[in-house]
């Protein structure tokens, strides 16, 4: 059993619900090491994804990512709207117009999105980003033989782990890296929403 | 959090809206996407020189678009970058034959936000990063320095070069000199409080200062005790003077900025001794800046920029300029 249009828009609808409540907890990660923007930013950005999917939902998986892409692109800003509106882009294009996608299409999506970010931010593993938190997400998503639900399961239990990993890392990318040593000791603000937004995929894929 | 606003979420809006009103005969504000662009553009045949950045530092950069300086200014939100549909749509309004000039301070969201709207936008576009920051090691390890001060020099000159006709090439080759020649530094006395965040960006006592700030609140390299002016001036010019470096019988212009809570008295206080530091180094003052021109809301404090001149610089920063922060020559 795949993963239709329908079920794509339901997941982004949590995801928005998600990124609403964890706002201020993004905003306050940000303040301690960047510029206290990311969770405002993000909530603005999946509150205007909120009234487009509204307006038109398109009927295909693969263009419900690109309508993510540019009203991700177009509304967050900061480096998150470029950088999680080419992830949405590149996943678009790993998916085609396939109606459905199965669990193998799902990792492909997650290879687009983080080649994507590789390609935008040029990040490593490493450097404390959210690449720390995709890089795992994907490697973790290709190695289930199941459904929908546990790739993406997989993948944020992998994203946590890699978001918590950044705690002790020195910032290498963004605005973090300006603080040298001192932005160790901080969770990376990218690396929490990526983690939280494949969390709240998983959690829609499993009550689908 | 005590500040002039109604809502966090409209206080761009709200506050473009009043600029709008006090300068309807030097700009035009538009919304949805916001951009503040020049009121006669497009200039035919001329170079659109064109900016943004996060709002929270104004005047920059809408204060600077006008006659001699700016076509457009794109603004983000509060210290975030515009997005890429604002600054197309400033190329698409201000375009006037000869193409369009990036300026673009060097931050992760700036950056990528420009490229975004580089790739996409029908002109020719080009554009140029600003760096001017010594405070950050650029490093392999780092994002690179941040532009701050050097920016606003920038934008006149190369507004200024625009308007006299130069073209494309030459706009961008006249900007590439600027960011090498300029270097910047600044300190914070106190944080500020981002709109939508509500409390300080960083702590800080009473007696101490933050060297190596930003313009977004972000903390600098290190916290000292704050000292005197004196102390504070020499804190930033001496990395400053080592960076490029500046030596003895180089002509420079001054530009001694208040991050926005400073007040002019200390401002002055501390330009006038940034310029006898310069004067017993042998370097002469030929051109200078004081005010609040690049700042970071209510943050006091202040930044230091020294820009190193040359015979077509100085005649340029003398053409005429109209916006509504610089004005001289009409």
């Amino acid at each position: 059993m795949g993963c239709t249009a329908a079920d794509v828009v339901a997941a982004l609808r949590a995801a928005a619900a998600v990124v609403q409540e964890h706002r201020d907890e993004l905003v306050r990660l940000d303040q301690a090491i960047g510029d206290a923007d990311h969770g405002e930013n993000m909530k603005r950005g999946f509150t205007a994804l909120l009234s487009r999917l509204d307006a038109e939902p398109p009927d295909t998986p693969g263009k419900v990512l690109k309508l993510v892409a540019t009203t991700l692109i177009s509304t967050v800003g900061g480096a998150a709207g470029p950088l999680y509106g080419t992830a949405f882009l590149r996943a678009s294009a790993a998916v085609g117009d396939a109606a459905e996608l199965d669990p193998a299409a799902v990792a492909r999506a997650l290879q687009g999105a983080l080649d994507g970010v590789v390609a935008r931010g040029k990040a490593a593993v490493g450097d404390k980003t959210m690449v720390d938190a995709l890089t795992p997400a994907v490697a973790a998503a290709e190695g289930v033989n199941g459904s929908v639900a546990a790739a993406l399961s997989a993948a944020a239990d992998a994203a946590e782990e890699g978001a918590a990993s950044t705690v002790p890392m020195v910032a290498r990318k963004g605005r973090a890296s300006y603080l040298g040593e001192r932005s160790a000791g901080h969770l990376d603000p990218g690396a929490r929403s990526t983690a939280l937004l494949l969390r709240a995929f998983a959690d829609a894929a499993a009550r689908a | 959090m005590k500040k002039i606003i109604n809502d966090p979420e409209t206080v761009v809006q709200d506050s473009l809206r009043g600029m709008q009103a006090a300068h309807s005969d030097l700009l035009t504000v538009h919304h949805d996407p916001a951009v503040v662009v020049r009121a006669d553009a497009p200039v035919p045949g001329k170079v659109a020189i064109i900016s943004g950045g996060g709002a929270g530092h104004e005047p920059l950069h809408g204060g600077f678009v006008g006659r001699g300086m700016l076509d457009a200014a794109c603004p983000g939100a509060v210290f975030t970058s515009p997005t890429p549909d604002q600054v197309l749509d400033a190329v698409s309004k201000t375009d006037g034959g000869a193409g369009a000039l990036l300026v673009v301070k060097n931050y992760t969201g700036d950056v990528l936000n420009f490229e975004t709207a580089g790739e996409l936008a029908e002109s020719e576009v080009r554009s140029v990063v600003i760096d001017d920051d010594v405070a950050v090691k650029d490093s392999l390890y780092t994002a690179g320095r941040r532009g701050v001060g050097g920016t606003v020099l920038l934008e006149k000159i190369v507004g200024a070069a625009a308007e006299r006709g130069d073209d494309l090439a030459a706009c961008e080759a006249l900007a590439l000199r600027v960011i090498a020649s300029v270097r910047s530094m600044g300190l914070a006395l106190t944080s500020c409080t981002v709109p939508h965040v509500g409390s300080p960006s960083f702590e800080l006592a009473d007696d101490e200062m933050e060297v190596g700030i930003g313009i977004h609140g972000e903390p600098g390299r290190r916290k000292v005790a704050a000292g005197t002016a004196s102390d504070m001036v020499s804190a930033l010019l001496e990395p400053i003077l080592e960076d490029l470096p500046f030596s003895s019988g180089d002509r420079v212009l001054l530009f001694t900025n208040s991050m926005g809570g400073t007040p002019l008295i200390e401002l002055y206080l501390a330009h006038g001794i940034a310029e006898q530091l310069l004067a017993d180094r042998g370097i002469t003052v030929e051109r200078r800046l004081v005010g609040p021109y690049i700042t970071s809301l209510e943050m006091q404090g202040m930044s230091i920029t020294l820009l190193k001149l040359d015979d077509e610089m100085v005649s340029l920063w003398d053409a005429p300029v109209h916006t509504p922060a610089l004005r001289w020559g009409v």
